[in-house]
């Protein structure tokens, strides 16, 4: 019960997302253009810190622009509609899975073209990738969260950049240390305990959203 | 004039942490010397910082399982003590940094950690301005006040482990817990948390007194 209706809202905010074609074009142009504005005013980055630092900033401003549309782009009356329909456990999980699903999606994408138009320095790539996944739902986690409450304050994108930011910071720098790691091709089991703490991390910000979004749901 | 106890109290701790803390022998240590006695202000000013930052996130739990107002006037006027109390923390380092450091500020973890920690609370009171109505604006602040603070402990437990910081105590830096063998500065520095603690939790009575003291006044 409880995963078909986890799934049922996974396949409407795909078709809600993907029947709009401007939404999945827009994000498209969004990483597309950064990464391109970058390439004009680097040409290439050949120190690894820069770098790695550079494509987490792309990635971190990409995931907000995307995922803000999670909460802030229902309106009123559907959100009331949503309420009839299901707990808001089921309702969170799902918004959850479907944001991290897009987030990776977008850390894909940002990655093949940042290396196609910067460079790739990344030594481990392997190591680098399952980082990659590794951020993108932190991302997604800690930004559907927020999301949620700045709809609540009448959803301008201003706030939602302001609420974010100091939550992103931890799991930002985690990440940021990690992936340099990665991209230095360090040996991994210097990395284990980092990836410990991050997903630890991940699992504390999901846990906690699902603790507090009933609060927050209830008008 | 009447005064309670743990207001005597809290003047009696920190008229003896700046008396005591200025005069009292010290050990003297390299690098650190007279600037030791940050200690009992820098040091101590964290500490109450936390503990009223924790009643502040306390007060938004006990809001949201019952909503009382009550308590988020509580949790509110905790916040913005919280903040007052970080920010003298941060010009007492940064001053004590300019002697010991050469530097206003360095890119150290606690630093940085100071420095995410004022981050939240100021997200926390823009949210607050954001929104109009009471109700609303108590809970939805409640909810970032919780989220916000889990993820501060939890940066604050984990950051300072990924790097070395240039604070006394770490990285092979002389700091107090190593050299005070003979316990003289423990004396002043325990009380002096307290007092600082106390002072924190007074700040916000005025805070809640002064808020009350406006709801009369708005419904004349």
């Amino acid at each position: 019960m409880f995963f078909r209706q986890v799934a049922g809202i996974i396949s409407k905010e795909f078709t809600q997302d993907f029947r709009q074609k401007s939404f999945i074009a827009g994000v498209l142009l969004y990483v597309i253009a950064t990464v391109y504005i970058c390439y004009l005013s680097f040409r290439t980055i050949l120190h690894p810190p820069t770098w790695n630092a550079l494509l987490w900033i792309i990635l971190v401003f990409a995931g907000i622009n995307a995922v803000s549309r999670s909460f802030m782009g229902e309106s009123k009356n559907r959100q009331l509609y949503y309420y009839y329909l299901c707990k808001p456990h089921v309702f969170l999980s799902g918004k959850l899975i479907y944001s991290a699903l897009l987030m990776l999606f977008l850390g894909m994408l940002t990655y093949f073209f940042y290396g196609i138009f910067i460079n790739n320095l990344v030594q481990d790539k392997l190591m680098f990738f399952l980082i990659l996944c590794l951020g993108s739902i932190g991302f997604a986690a800690i930004l559907t969260m927020v999301s949620a409450i700045a709809s609540r304050t009448g959803g301008s994108f201003g706030i939602m950049a302001i609420l974010s930011f100091p939550l992103l910071i931890p799991l930002l720098l985690l990440i940021i240390r990690l992936s340099k790691n990665a991209v230095d091709g360090l040996d991994r089991s210097l990395s284990l305990p980092y990836i410990g703490v991050t997903s630890l991390l991940i699992m504390i910000i999901v846990t906690l959203s699902l603790v507090l979004f009933p609060y927050l749901w209830r008008e | 004039m009447k005064i309670k106890w743990w207001k005597a109290l809290c003047i009696a701790l920190l008229l003896y942490t700046i008396i005591a803390g200025l005069l009292i022998k010290v050990p003297a240590l390299p690098i650190l010397h007279e600037t030791i006695r940050n200690l009992y202000f820098h040091v101590t000013m964290w500490f109450a910082m936390i503990f009223i930052l924790s009643v502040s996130v306390w007060n938004s739990v006990r809001f949201l399982s019952g909503f009382e107002q009550k308590y988020d006037t509580v949790a509110v006027e905790s916040a913005k003590a919280g903040v007052f109390l970080g920010i003298l923390g941060i010009l007492t380092g940064s001053l004590w940094a300019k002697y010991t450091w050469n530097a206003w500020w360095a890119n150290d973890p606690k630093l940085n950690g100071a420095a995410i920690t004022l981050l939240f609370y100021f997200a926390y009171f823009i949210l607050r301005s954001s929104l109009e109505d009471e109700n609303k604006k108590a809970r939805i602040s409640a909810i970032y006040n919780i989220f916000s603070y889990v993820m501060l402990i939890v940066f604050l437990l984990v950051y300072p482990r990924l790097s070395d910081s240039l604070h006394p105590g770490n990285g092979g830096n002389p700091g107090f817990n190593t050299y005070d063998l003979d316990s003289t500065m423990r004396k002043v520095f325990y009380p002096a948390v307290i007092g600082w603690c106390i002072f924190s939790y007074w700040l916000t009575e005025l805070g809640i007194r002064l808020k009350k003291a406006a709801m009369i006044t708005d419904e004349l």
